[in-house]
């Protein structure tokens, strides 16, 4: 068994399901020969031909809807938008069908569709490739949310957004897409969509991500650690359906939190985990929740992108403060 | 200077708008005038139905509802062309085709009238066909996306669209022609030309001279047709429905009718069009049209119009007490049908508003 990346993590989770249930596709642009402009759906077309691997004409509209209609007719497909910022002309098709369909039917038509989309900045990206817009999506009832943030995750929760029998954004976070490589056995075994990953266990205070971030995160929590600091780190993983069962836990046990979020600040999913502990654990806390996030700005063109992007240092220092307040 | 593509668009016609037969080429299934008197049949049906629609939103009993008042060849034209399984894509007004494919009145009361049961068509073979579709021109590409299905499969079966003119506007219109001529899907899109989207005419949704040959930009066969002559509509509907199920390619078909009634009832049509434009509309009723034509052949007359009817009015009456009767679904209903399994959180949120209705909050 090779170790693998994270995108390549989403290959093999394709080309798994694609190859165990004849009606899995995979739809959209330069998905086919090229394999895709990251190589997420690399070798796909010559294993499964162009009509499972289907390049659609350059038009995220019609990726969508297709995507929709396919799903309809009982078909599985996995859309990709190249980029999570050309994922905005498909939302019409996303929200106001597939995340519908079951509802507006009473259940008799439905979307098991998986809407891909690389997510996040970092990578030296021009403008409109580099943005972190889950938010988005978290409010829309009927759909889930998902962002992994390893390989192992990567192949595993793409597995069970597939199968889901409910449309599911998968959102990869494109910046640790090569990050590093681990050992992920290509068995089919699908990781759970409604839990919260716990990636490191703590005592002071929990650190609450998803997405890239979660790497800076780890590194906070090593850094925190050397000044005798017990950090939890918890990957969120699926924001929605969101498992604040094991947040709660966490915050329960350490009585301090800082949210970490690379989108704006300002209605951010983070809000939604800081509303949550506020309702249900303020009694836990022994300081203020914290939350590091982008600025409410647009992601910068890429000399300042990382200004945008939270930082180990600024986890650390917001961590730092939070246990300075109680 | 050399010609690198030219076009034309034929536009077909049987019946003129006096109910005469201007074409002697009719069609197989208008040689059988049984096959017409039945779809005759559907479209009084049609028109009861909306006749009965409209009075049931005024006095209160329905929500806003969109008439198909004046469309009634189209519709039932459009529905007769295809097979069983095929599937239909409409907007939200087709309901002639609709009722065609076993989509019950009480089905549209139902939905017009605030219930999502009305979208769960029973009956076969309405049952896999596409809801009512709300958002312009969406549509179109989940019958596209179902076409594509269709090939993937190596199924004969063919999605049809219905979109409006101020539809065929639309992104997702020109998305699903565009992709079913360059990977050459079994789809067709049928435009109904009603010549007005809400306010705004027909003139100023495109400069394009017909709307079909929107459909020879997409690689697509295209024809224009006289949407309030059910034979034409039925003959170019087929044609484009068995050429695109014999892998031959989709079409765009373009109905040339008349919205007679307002957009919808929430709609004051004299607001924006002329008394005139609309008198003059009426001279080319679909309805009395096919009539006209089907009395001239001795197939039709007062006493079998007058039992026809009589015959619908029953089956609305019956229709109308349904949806009347049905009550309310439970509030857990809101909840049921969001996903597959509802999430913990989900449950939580159910149980308070089960809670709330019992009172104890």
């Amino acid at each position: 068994m090779a170790a693998i990346t994270l995108i390549e993590g989403v290959t093999q989770a394709l080309a798994y399901e694609m190859k165990h249930d004849p009606s899995v596709v995979v739809l959209g642009e330069d998905v086919g020969v090229n394999g895709g402009v990251f190589r997420a759906t690399q070798g796909l077309s010559d294993k499964f031909g162009e009509w499972r691997v289907f390049d659609t004409p350059l038009d995220e509209t019609t990726i969508a809807g297709l995507t929709v209609g396919l799903a309809a007719q009982g078909m599985k497909p996995i859309a990709e938008a190249q980029f999570e910022g050309f994922i905005y002309p498909m939302m019409e098709q996303i929200c106001c069908h597939a995340a519908r369909m079951r509802n507006r039917t009473r259940g008799r038509i439905t979307c098991p569709a998986v809407f891909r989309a690389p997510w996040g900045g970092g990578i030296h990206a021009p403008e409109h490739h580099s943005e972190a817009n889950e938010h988005l999506f978290t409010n829309v009832p009927g759909l889930r949310v998902v962002l992994p943030s390893s390989p192992a995750r990567a192949y595993g929760l793409l597995l069970a957004a597939i199968r889901d029998p409910d449309p599911v954004v998968f959102f990869e976070p494109k910046r640790i897409y090569r990050q590093y490589k681990e050992e992920v056995p290509d068995d089919g075994e699908a990781l759970p969509l409604d839990v919260c990953f716990v990636l490191r266990d703590g005592t002071d205070i929990t650190l609450v991500t998803w997405g890239a971030q979660v790497k800076e995160c780890l590194e906070a929590a090593d850094a925190l650690a050397h000044e005798g600091i017990s950090a939890e780190v918890i990957d969120v993983a699926t924001l929605t359906p969101l498992d604040f069962d094991t947040i709660a836990e966490s915050v329960q046990k350490t009585g301090r939190c800082v949210i970490v979020q690379e989108a704006p600040k300002t209605a951010g999913f983070g809000a939604e985990i800081a509303a949550r502990i506020a309702e249900e654990c303020i009694y836990d806390l022994l300081a203020p929740v914290a939350r590091v996030s982008g600025w409410d700005v647009h992601t910068p063109l890429y000399r300042l992108e990382m200004k945008q992007l939270p930082s180990t240092a600024r986890i650390v220092d917001a961590a730092k403060r939070t246990l300075a307040a109680g | 200077m050399p010609i690198a593509a030219k076009f034309e668009i034929e536009y077909l016609q049987y019946l003129d708008p006096e109910g005469k037969q201007v074409r002697k080429d009719l069609p197989d299934f208008a040689r059988d005038i049984d096959q017409l008197v039945e779809l005759y049949k559907l479209m009084v049906s049609t028109r009861v139905f909306d006749t009965k629609s409209i009075a049931l939103q005024r006095t209160g009993k329905l929500g806003t509802y969109a008439s198909c008042l004046g469309h009634e060849a189209t519709h039932v034209g459009i529905g007769s062309a295809l097979k069983p399984e095929d599937v239909l894509a409409p907007s939200y007004r087709e309901y002639g085709a609709q009722l065609y494919r076993g989509v019950r009145p009480r089905d549209v009361y139902m939905y017009w009238g605030g219930d999502e049961r009305g979208n769960d068509f029973q009956n076969e073979p309405a049952k896999h066909d596409f809801a009512w579709s709300v958002p312009i021109g969406t549509q179109c590409l989940h019958a596209a996306g179902s076409a594509l299905a269709f090939k993937i499969r190596r199924e004969k079966r063919v999605a049809v669209c219905t979109i409006g003119d101020g539809g065929s506007s639309k992104a997702d219109f020109y998305g699903a022609i565009n992709v079913a001529g360059a990977r050459d899907l079994p789809l067709v899109a049928a435009i109904v030309n009603n010549q007005w989207a809400i306010s705004v005419p027909r003139k100023i949704q495109s400069g394009a001279r017909t709307l079909a040959q929107k459909g020879i930009a997409a690689g697509l066969y295209c024809i224009q047709v006289d949407g309030n002559d059910i034979i034409a509509v039925k003959k170019a509907m087929t044609d484009a429905v068995e050429r695109a199920r014999a892998g031959q390619g989709g079409s765009v078909v373009e109905c040339v009718t008349y919205r007679l009634g307002d957009h919808t009832t929430a709609d004051d049509a004299r607001r924006y069009r002329g008394k005139e434009e609309v008198e003059d509309a009426w001279t080319k009723d679909p309805v009395k049209r096919l009539r006209t034509w089907l009395e001239s052949k001795k197939a039709w007359n007062k006493k079998k119009e007058d039992k026809l009817q009589a015959e619908c009015d029953d089956w609305m009456d019956n229709e109308v007490n349904a949806y009347l009767e049905t009550k309310a679904q439970p509030v857990t209903a809101i909840f049921d049908y969001t996903f597959a399994e509802l999430p913990a959180d989900l449950l939580k949120q159910r149980d308070e508003a089960m809670a709330l209705e019992k009172g104890a909050h």
